[in-house]
């Protein structure tokens, strides 16, 4: 059943909706990763800084646990944005 | 390859204190990177007087405290690089530096580190309502950072979403920029902040909503931009009340809903994490030392837990000085007794009623504490 809030954005890096994330709740995810995999939910510019907390209190929601038990994001370098200079110069 | 003895992530003021004190006890090498183009983090747009005693800075302006912190690490030699972001960390403590050049490129730099602090701070949580992503929509401390540091405006009518210290002190300092706050909005049953601020903005007739949160956001005005916001009641469990919105001319909405720590170098290495809510989400356990559970590297301020620039300094300075220790700068004894001092003070600024929760959920953290992993 659709519900009020489905059509909000959560991750506005990739234009991810609220009921995009339920229905990958739904689907079987249960952490950010999972989220993540099905939605592209924090894999855009920002890597998740802004809508990560958002997307954990959904799965927190909608599974009844706590915060703690929805992950985090991966991390791996760069954490910040970096030139396409640097990646040609093949640094990474 | 660069080598340096320390270096330092973030030059808040944890990372400033951090600096200020490894050079005092005898580094010679100390390194601090900054992402912004200017050191002193959050400092520099704190213009009011903090609370405490003496020792701890009581009724000195936060912009006072970055300007002598600044002052006094150049003064000892400290190295600092603007526009420098840390982006990555690989084994054996090398960072990868995506250096500023003083003519605006960049320069990636490998860099080995004998030791390593990580001071970067909190960053401003996000609230999700109908229209949070139109523009106008900011987080408090950004509009701070605006009228503080900036000197410009970030609306001229704005709806304030949050009652801690920040909503309440940006609110305030947004009134002396020359905005109109039309309302303050709160879900909690009472304020967040302290009543004495509170009380400035109830003095100059604003209104502050509790049991209250935004319903939507309208976004009519040019560009798209904020044109009125409805707040709505809600009950005990936080769902809207229906029948009970109001709705208000608007042109700017700021979120002060909480920081988070920002912990993804942290995260990088393997460092053991602890989830404590009222530090913000997962931060990097760490002894008396400020040392994690990987060896040579260090923690202090937000990325710890968030907490406040006094608490961040002193952090820094137990940090700096166990870097210097383990560089071999001071001795054991005198390191000791040292931090021993600094703890004094770190003890002082967690009491009272904000305070000691914050003061349990730093024990909560230390107690989690496995020991230093083998190098």
């Amino acid at each position: 059943m659709a519900r009020i809030d489905d059509e909000m954005l959560v991750c506005r890096c990739e234009e991810v909706t609220v009921g995009e994330i339920r229905e990958a709740i739904a689907q079987g995810a249960f952490d950010v990763v999972g989220v993540k995999r099905r939605t592209r939910a924090g894999m855009g510019l920002c890597q998740g800084r802004t809508c990560e907390k958002m997307v954990q209190q959904l799965i927190s929601q909608e599974l009844g646990v706590g915060p703690h038990e929805t992950g985090s994001t991966s991390v791996r370098p760069p954490v910040r944005p970096i030139s396409y200079g640097a990646l040609a110069e093949g640094v990474f | 390859m660069l080598n340096k003895q320390l270096l330092i992530v973030g030059a808040g003021p944890a990372g400033l204190a951090a600096s200020i004190e490894a050079k005092k006890a005898g580094v010679k090498d100390v390194l601090v990177v900054d992402i912004n183009m200017k050191p002193g983090g959050q400092l520099f747009k704190q213009i009011h007087k903090f609370f405490g005693s003496s020792a701890h800075r009581a009724g000195v302006r936060g912009m006072d405290t970055g300007a002598a912190m600044l002052k006094e690490a150049e003064e000892l030699g400290v190295e600092i690089w603007l526009n420098t972001a840390c982006v990555g960390f690989f084994d054996e403590r090398v960072a990868c530096i995506e250096k500023g050049m003083p003519d605006g490129s960049k320069q990636i730099v490998y860099m080995k580190a004998e030791k390593i602090i990580i001071a970067t701070g909190g960053q401003e949580n996000v609230v999700r309502f109908k229209g949070w992503t139109t523009p106008g929509v900011m987080g408090a401390g950004a509009a701070q950072t605006m009228i503080n540091v900036n000197k410009v405006k970030p609306g001229n009518k704005i709806v304030m979403l949050g009652t801690g210290n920040v909503g309440l002190i940006v609110s305030y300092q947004l009134m002396q920029a020359g905005c109109d706050v039309v309302c303050l909005v709160e879900a909690a049953p009472g304020i967040g902040g302290y009543g004495v601020h509170a009380s400035k903005i109830s003095r100059a007739g604003v209104p502050i909503y509790t049991k209250h949160t935004i319903k939507e956001v309208k976004g009519n005005g040019p560009n798209g931009r904020v044109s009125e916001v409805t707040i709505v009641e809600i009950d005990p469990k936080f769902q809207h009340i229906e029948g009970t919105e109001k709705t208000f001319e608007a042109d700017t909405v700021t979120l002060a809903a909480g920081l988070k720590p920002v912990s993804d170098l942290v995260r990088l290495q393997d460092i053991e994490l602890v989830f404590n809510g009222p530090f913000g989400g997962w931060v990097p356990t760490h002894n008396e030392k400020m040392e994690t559970t990987c060896p040579g590297i260090y923690v202090a301020g937000d990325t710890t837990g968030v907490e406040e620039a006094n608490t961040a300094l002193e952090e820094g300075r137990v940090a700096g000085v166990s870097a210097a220790e383990a560089l071999g700068a001071i001795s054991a004894a005198d390191a000791e007794a040292w931090r021993a001092e600094i703890w004094t003070r770190l003890d002082g600024l967690r009491m009272g009623p904000f305070g000691e929760k914050r003061a349990i959920a730093k024990k909560e953290v230390m107690d989690a504490f496995p020991g230093v992993a083998e190098a």
